[in-house]
Formats: structure tokens, sequence, C-alpha cells
């Protein structure tokens, strides 16, 4: 294999010719010092200002700088994007940029055959190799000869572009830094991107530190000068996707973690309330903490960093009580610690919003891997009859309409509501339409007001609800708590009919909610058919897109994806039985199937994964095809 | 705010039964709450009772005011949110030694530190009540309950110290029957702004009956006790003979008699609640060797507060605009 050294004199005879392509799937890897996580957010920003569709998979390790050159320190940061409907971070790559022997090692398998692979031939030293777990060096192997390979010495490359800056102050070591801008700029060119947006970005980042922003813009110009001026190897073609079709109006980037931040506080407008979040720290839910914190003064937000997950629901509780909007957030070893306190909400009926960014369990687990095995304990999760609202959003867009929806039905119906997100929603992103605010029906809630013969535990004839009566409201003084109390006053009471009557009241106002939301639809395809694969949450994308697949080829399925798991939609039962077969592909052992096989009493059947990776498209696509009739 | 008539004690007192049980000193601090707020003239309506779990924590449904009883320990924690969501209301929480100092002893330093302002009233009877008469975190070593039957083996937690170690900015202790003492003690407690923490000894009649006589009992009371006063000497006595000095070689404080050895009146210590090194000392004081301080033990110079107050959101449409610039900032783009 040659490395090819850049060659300054070398200009390219023929213009670039762009081979048009739909869609593109491109993963950088590196250490997790290498910046991997800048370069494919600036990809993302770069390919968003081209007008395609896009999805991203962050994938990085838990340690925040693992030994230099590990398996274990490699992060990743994916994207598909192109000009159709992009649904998934993609099966398999059609590019990996690979800035060690580690990340190669890791995400080789991933490149589909005849892909383009680049390699910082720089990093593939001995030392590398071997924490990698190579023996010999594979660039000089014929391992790779089924990919086509750019193997480029990037710290040479851009060790020469940065010393041709005149009257930079920077140390090797600083240069080095920039390689991941150069890759990128090689991959900005390989698309025809744009690099304004990355170059005005570096400038803003680094406005105090005018000599690093220089070396870095250099170097990224420098990457993409490369692939303009040299002739690359003969198969290393540049593509073009162009702009996808989506609906007119205007657009952002938007990760699940400010999905959720935003709707929540476009819930609290819309109720009228001010919110306080009560948090404390926990991968991957610290950034709902961080933008909110970043929020607060203006927009009627407060944060409470807690002294634990605890603190944290129990605060929000006693927020609730004192007539704000308490919202806590955490994953699912701090959702299991608040569960006592959600158990007082539900006891008390008072609204608070709990968001659970899933992540690979039990335990401690796999703290930055997604997984959505959290929904027994959303569902189920809490000593006694404890029932409440769960709701699960399927992408970083759809993250801000549950987040509202949280809101709007913890607040209408005085209950405990669970928003479940995931790690791959929360720091994934896509294109989102920007919806406006103004134009939204408000559902105000009202906390000072004393209804006519007032009583603590009085209900609406239609909600249910207990009014919600905070403390300074005159003429509403009361007292709530834990204790089991009598219907309608409030008082204690540990009598047996009594704790029926209440049992079944919380039991049926959380039910009667499946009138207040929408009937289940289906998402892709007929009322049915051979198959309905029901997903739920994250799963959304490839198992729309597996359907979408399965039907152009002539299959008789449909795709049904469930927002609200608890109350179930009112049809969904009528709706699942018009199938043949129902299949349940969710990133947890078993745990909607088991729900519906309960509910409903179906032979829903079940396909579990739980790598701390979401699911690949052809992987539902072959599990389906065994229902359909066919052997993968 | 409402302009409140005047109201009597028992205008606090709520129709529910008290059911605790006969003797219990809980009533007597029932009775000095209802004082302390009928003579500050306490709006009901814009007062708040908050506890955690136990038999003091019953408290909130005896009282006419707004009331929350939660769950075990974490009191302290809903009541800053509560304080969080309203900053007008004047929070009493109420909790015992299990569930200030053992389930909830987290939530208590945080409060602690966090300052935030509200009075904390910490019921010590040394002894698990509800749960029929464990040993506590406060019980002393030999306890012999029904979870330590042979005595309890591990050293007690002591109230004065964890707040204080905890950066509490007001410390005060009373005892269930000192009545004026009390409803004096609870209403400077109320006035600080700032968490106030108050620790009340409290007999359990069943499980620790007289566990306090040692200091409480009126025929030692006198030798047993040191009423603090800030500015004044620190005199205590039966015949207020007696007197607390600083011995500089060991660091500590000693109990004189005065007038023995020429020791007069104003080679005494003088009380100085702004002191949280003579507080650590004073607080420490058992009723055995030297008196138990009873009174405000600590109060700290004015502290600035940290969480900024914030301005008031806005409403409706202005609040809609906002949202709707937030979220345009950054990059956007246009799609025809």
């Amino acid at each position: 294999m040659n490395i090819q050294i850049q060659d300054p004199a070398a200009e390219r005879k023929t213009p670039v010719e762009r081979q048009s392509i739909e869609a593109a799937v491109v993963r950088f890897a590196g250490d997790s010092g290498d910046g991997m996580q800048l370069t494919g957010s600036q990809f993302t920003l770069a390919t968003a200002v081209a007008g395609n569709d896009l999805v991203t998979f962050p994938d990085f390790p838990a340690e925040i700088r693992a030994p230099v050159g590990t398996t274990f320190g490699v992060s990743t940061f994916q994207i598909n994007f192109g000009s159709r409907e992009i649904r998934t971070a993609g099966d398999r790559l059609d590019v990996l940029v690979a800035m060690n022997p580690a990340a190669l090692i890791t995400n080789l398998e991933d490149l589909r055959p005849d892909g383009l692979l680049i390699v910082d031939a720089s990093a593939f030293q001995d030392r590398n190799l071997k924490k990698a777990g190579y023996e010999t060096n594979p660039l000089e192997e014929d391992d790779l000869d089924r990919y086509r390979v750019l193997a480029l010495d990037i710290s040479k490359l851009t060790q020469a572009t940065v010393k041709a800056v005149d009257g930079v102050q920077v140390t090797n070591k600083e240069i080095l830094r920039t390689k991941n801008m150069w890759a990128l700029g090689l991959v900005l060119w390989l698309f025809g991107r744009d690099v304004a947006p990355t170059r005005q970005w570096l400038g803003v980042k680094f406005a105090k530190l005018e000599d690093i922003a220089t070396i870095n813009i250099a170097a990224l110009e420098a990457g993409f000068a490369f692939g303009e001026t040299t002739e690359l190897a003969h198969n290393v073609h540049a593509y073009e996707v162009p702009p996808a079709k989506l609906d007119a109006g205007e657009y952002r980037n938007v990760t699940g973690a400010e999905g959720i931040c935003w709707g929540l506080a476009t819930g609290a407008h819309l109720a009228d309330l001010p919110m306080i979040y009560c948090s404390y720290p926990i991968t991957p839910a610290s950034n709902m903490l961080h933008i909110l914190a970043g929020m607060t003064g203006g927009f009627g937000i407060e944060t409470f960093q807690a002294e634990d997950e605890i603190a944290a629901v129990t605060a929000a509780i006693g927020a609730s009580y004192g007539g704000a909007l308490g919202v806590t957030g955490s994953s699912g070893p701090g959702i299991a610690l608040k569960t006592e306190g959600i158990g007082l909400a539900v006891a008390t009926e008072l609204p608070i919003v709990i968001v659970n960014a899933q992540r690979g369990g039990p335990s401690t687990g796999l703290p930055t891997k997604t997984e959505q095995s959290d929904l027994y304990q959303a569902v189920f999760g809490r000593n006694a009859d404890c029932p409440l609202v769960v709701l699960a959003a399927r992408s970083p867009g759809d993250c801000f309409t549950m987040a509202v929806e949280a809101v709007r039905l913890a607040t209408k119906y005085m209950t405990p509501v669970m928003l479940l997100s995931d790690g791959y929603i929360a720091n994934s992103s896509e294109p989102w339409s920007i919806p406006e605010v103004a134009g939204m029906t408000p559902f105000t809630a009202q906390t000072n007001v004393v209804p006519d013969n007032f009583a603590p535990y009085m209900r609406d004839a239609d909600t249910l609800a207990r009014p919600w009566v905070a403390p300074g409201t005159p003429g509403g003084i009361h007292r709530i708590g834990g204790i089991e109390r009598s219907e309608t006053t409030g008082n204690v009471s540990y009598d047996p009919a009594n704790h029926q009557t209440m049992t079944d009241l919380r039991a049926r106002k959380i039910a009667n909610i499946a009138h207040d939301v929408p009937e289940q639809d289906v998402t892709r395809g007929d009322g049915a058919g051979d198959l309905a694969i029901v997903g739920w949450g994250s799963t959304y994308g490839p198992i729309g897109r597996a359907v979408t697949n399965l039907r152009d080829e002539g299959h008789k399925l449909a795709h049904i994806h469930i927002n609200n798991i608890w109350p179930l939609p009112r049809n969904l039962g009528a709706l699942l039985a018009n199938y043949a077969a129902v299949l349940v592909p969710e990133m947890n052992n078993g745990q909607l199937v088991t729900l519906l096989r309960a509910e409903y009493m179906i032979d829903a059947r079940s396909l579990p994964k739980v790598s701390g990776k979401p699911f690949n498209v052809s992987e539902i696509e072959d599990a389906a095809r065994e229902f359909l009739g066919e052997t993968s | 705010m409402n302009v409140v008539p005047e109201l009597k004690p028992d205008d606090y007192a709520t129709d529910q039964e008290v059911r605790w049980c006969p003797g219990c000193g809980d009533y007597a601090i029932l009775k000095a709450m209802r004082k302390v707020l009928s003579d500050v003239g306490a709006d009901p309506e814009q007062t708040v009772f908050i506890s955690g779990i136990g038999c003091a924590a019953r408290f909130p449904y005896y009282m006419e005011t707004y009331g929350f009883h939660t769950i075990h320990g974490r009191a302290a924690a809903i009541a800053t949110g509560t304080k969080l969501a309203n900053p007008d209301l004047d929070i009493w929480l109420v909790s015992g030694d299990g569930d200030s100092l053992s389930i909830g002893g987290n939530h208590l330093m945080h409060l602690l530190r966090r300052d935030i302002d509200l009075t904390y009233l910490l019921f010590n009877n040394e002894i698990y009540g509800l749960t029929k008469g464990q040993a506590s975190p406060t019980s002393r070593p030999g306890t012999v309950t029904p979870s330590s039957p042979s005595g309890s083996y591990d050293r007690p937690a002591h109230a004065v110290a964890f707040a204080l170690g905890s950066g509490a900015g007001f410390i005060a202790r009373s005892y269930d029957v000192a009545q004026p003492h009390l409803v004096a003690t609870m209403k400077r407690a109320r006035e600080h702004r700032g968490t106030s923490f108050v620790e009340i000894l409290q007999n359990c009649i069943v499980y620790n009956a007289d566990i306090f006589a040692d200091v409480t009992d009126k025929k030692v009371a006198g030798d047993a006790q040191i009423h603090l006063e800030h500015g004044a000497p620190l005199v205590f006595g039966k015949d207020g003979d007696k007197g607390l000095i600083f011995d500089v070689k060991t660091l500590s404080l000693k109990a004189v008699a005065l007038g023995e050895g020429g020791v007069a009146e104003k080679d005494l210590l003088v009380h100085d609640e702004t002191n949280a090194v003579l507080a650590g000392l004073l607080g420490a004081m058992d009723g055995h060797a030297l008196p138990m301080a009873l009174g405000v033990i600590y109060c700290a110079p004015e502290r600035p507060a940290h969480r900024p107050a914030h301005p008031d959101r806005p409403r409706g449409d202005a609040m809609a605009a906002l949202l709707d610039a937030h979220l345009r900032k950054g990059h956007t783009w246009h799609v025809a």
C-alpha cells in the first residue's frame, strides 16, 4: 500500500466530476481526544446547510480522556444524509475516517465492501498498532483490499500546512491537534460542501486564541484543497448529494436534549407556569440540566442541581406543590432512586414531569450507550399500584412535541408523567422544522383558584383531576400527604373500603387519559396485513426504513409506532388484531412485547437487541422476512 | 397579602384528632408552635408545615395552615422546591432525629449549606418511635432496644455539631416543656433569614422516657442548663453562682464558681452568637461536666444570598415571542 504524500505541484488535470448519489453514511472515528465529536457536528452543519435530510449518531466512551490509542478510548460520530428522507444513522458505512489503528480495528466491520477508508497513516506506528491489537500494520497487508483506501500522512500534511502560515506562535502539539480539521476539510471536499460555516465557527470558538483559530482554519482549508488539487487514487470519487425534498419552512438542527428542554419550556409557557428543573448530573441526561441552566432568568425557568436523585425528584414535587411546574430528568439508575418520590407524587396527585434518557443497564451498565430497557421501570417500577402516564419520543424533533404533551397531560390530570428518550435520541440530531410557539393553543393551569365547596381531593367529573391549590392561596388551606387519604376530604384514612376506592380512582384517572390522546395510527402501510412491526422510541427510524423497503418489494406489512406507552392507545388492541403476525423490535430484552401480550393476549413476537447500538435496518428486514414467508 | 385577623393559638388547630401517645413531648411543642404563630400574627394562608416520616412528622395535620406530610427523610428537599416556587411562603419543617440525621442526613446537610429561608425543627428523642423503639442515630451507646438487644454500639450523631459543620447560619436548642423558652427560641428562628435550625429535646414517653431528665428535670435544671443570651456573661447555676470561662491551655470551656478563687462575673466568657468557634464549644456541652446550652447557640452575621432572585417571567404573547426567538438562535435555514 502506497501512502500518498501531498505534492503541491500536482495540479489536477481534469476538473472534478462529481458522482451524484442519493444518500451516504460517513463515520469519523478517532481517540476521544481527537475531536471527533466536533468534527462530526461541523460536518453535520455543512450537510444541513446543503439542504440534505440527515440523522446523526455520536458514540463515545464513558471515560473523559481514555488512554491514547486504546480501543476503549475510541470516539465516533456517524452521519447518514441524503436527498431522500433519512430515518436512521445508517447500517453500513460508505466512508470511514479512522484517525488511528484503534479506530480502524473497532469500526472497520461496519464499512461496506468497496467503501472508502480514509486513514491517518502517521498514527499507524508500532506502539499504536500494539495498543489496538494489531500484530502487523494493516496498511501493509492485503486485508484492506476490499475497500478503497486513502492512507494519508495527515500529521505531516498538517505540519506542512501550518508551517506555511506566517507569524503564528504555536507548538507542534497544537499543530497536530488540528488534524481533525484537515480530515474534515477533505471529507467536505469529497461531498462538495462549503467550508465557510466551519471557518466561521472556528473564528468564534477560538476568538480569544487567534493563532489557534488561524491554524485550525488553515488545516481545514488545506484538507479541502488537498482533495481539490491532488490526483487521488483512480477509484476515489467525489460525490454530490442533492438537497432533500423537505417541507417548506425554517429549519435548524436539533438534538433530543434540546428538543426536550425547549418542549418543556414551551409546555410551561402554554400552561402559564414557571418551571423548576431539578436534576442530579448523570449521563446521558446532564445535557438537559446544562441547556435549561442556560435558559434561567428570562424564560420563567429555574434550575436546581440537587444533592442526589432523590432530592431532585422531591424538590420537583415540592415545586409543583408550591405552584410551579416541577420537572426532573435522569437516566435509568437515577430514576430507580426517584421511585419512592414518584409514588408520593402519584399519591398526592401533583403534576411533575420525569424525563428518562435511557441507557444500557442494569446498574451502571453502559453509561454512554443507548438502550430502551426502562419501559418496565416506567410503567410498573414502583411499589404498590401506582399508575402514571408514560410517553416515548421517537426522534430528536419529536422530543419537543412529546415534552409539550407531557406538560399538558401532567397539569390537566394532576399526575406525574414519565417521558422516555434514550442516549441515542438525546445526543443525535436531525433537521427540524421550527414550530411557531405563538400559534400554539394554550392549556392554562390554575394553581390558585379555590372551587366552591373545596376539598383537596374533590375531582373534576371529566378528568378526575383534583384541584391544584398551592400554599398562599386565600381560602384554600388544606393538608396533603403520602398516607392514604379519605376520598374527597383528604384526611388520613386507613379505612379498607376507602383504599379500594382510592386505588380504583388512581387507576381510572390514568386509564381515562386514553380518551384524550390520539388513536393509534398506522405509521406506514395498511390497516391490516401479514405483519405489523410495532415499535416505540428511537427504533422509529430503522423500523420505518425496513418497512418501506419490504413494502417496495410487495410485502403486506405495516409499521405501527407507539408514542403513548401508558395508557396505551384505546384502539391498539383492535388494530393489532388485523395482522397475521406482530413483531416488536426493541433495544431491550423484550419489554413492550410483554406489555402487548399481557394487555391484548396476542402472540406478539420479540426482536431484542441490547448491544448498546441502534438497530440496523437489515436486522429488522431479516427478522421480518421470516414472518413474511421468506427465509433470509 | 391578606389582612390577618387576630388569631388565638387555638385558631391554628385543625379539626383532626391528635394521635400522639398521651404524655408525649410533641403535645407541648404543638402548643408552643400555635402560640408562636398567634403571637407573631402569622397568616395561616402563607404558612406551610412540611414534614417527613415519624411521630413528629404528623405535625402538619394538626396545624390549620397549609401542610405537606411527605416521605421519610425528604422533607428538606421538598421544602427547598416549594420555597423556590414561592419565596414568600413562611415554611416550617418538622422532623425527628431518624428522619433528619439518618435517612435524611444528606438533605439536611445540603439544606443548611444552601441556607434556604425556612425554619427547621428537629424533634430529638434519641429513639425511633413510630417504628416501635429501635435505636436512632442520636441514641446513646448502650441503648437497649429491639434492634440493639445488647445495647447500641454506634456513637451518636450530634445535631448541633452536624448543623454547624454543614454551614448552618442559625442554630438554637430548647426542649419540649420549656414553654416560654421554646416559644421565644422559635420566634427568633422565624425572624432569621436563611435556614434556622432548632434542636428540640423531646421526651418519648413510651420508648425512651426521661432520657433528658438529667438536664430537664426541675431539680437539676439550674446546674445542668445554661441559658444563652447574646452579649451577656455565661452565667448558670440554680442561684446564678456559676459561670463559664475559656481555658487557654486546653482550648476548652471550664465551669467556675463565682466568688471562688477570686473569680468575678467580669472574668466570665460573654456569649457572642456570631462566633462559630464558641458555638461549637457551647453546642457540645451535654449537661454533665458542663451545662447544656439552650437558646441561640449561633446566629451568623448577615450572609449574602447567592441564588439570584429571578425577574418576573413574561407571560402570554411576550413569552411566546421570547421562545420563538430562542428556537431560531444559531444556524437556521429556509426550505422553499
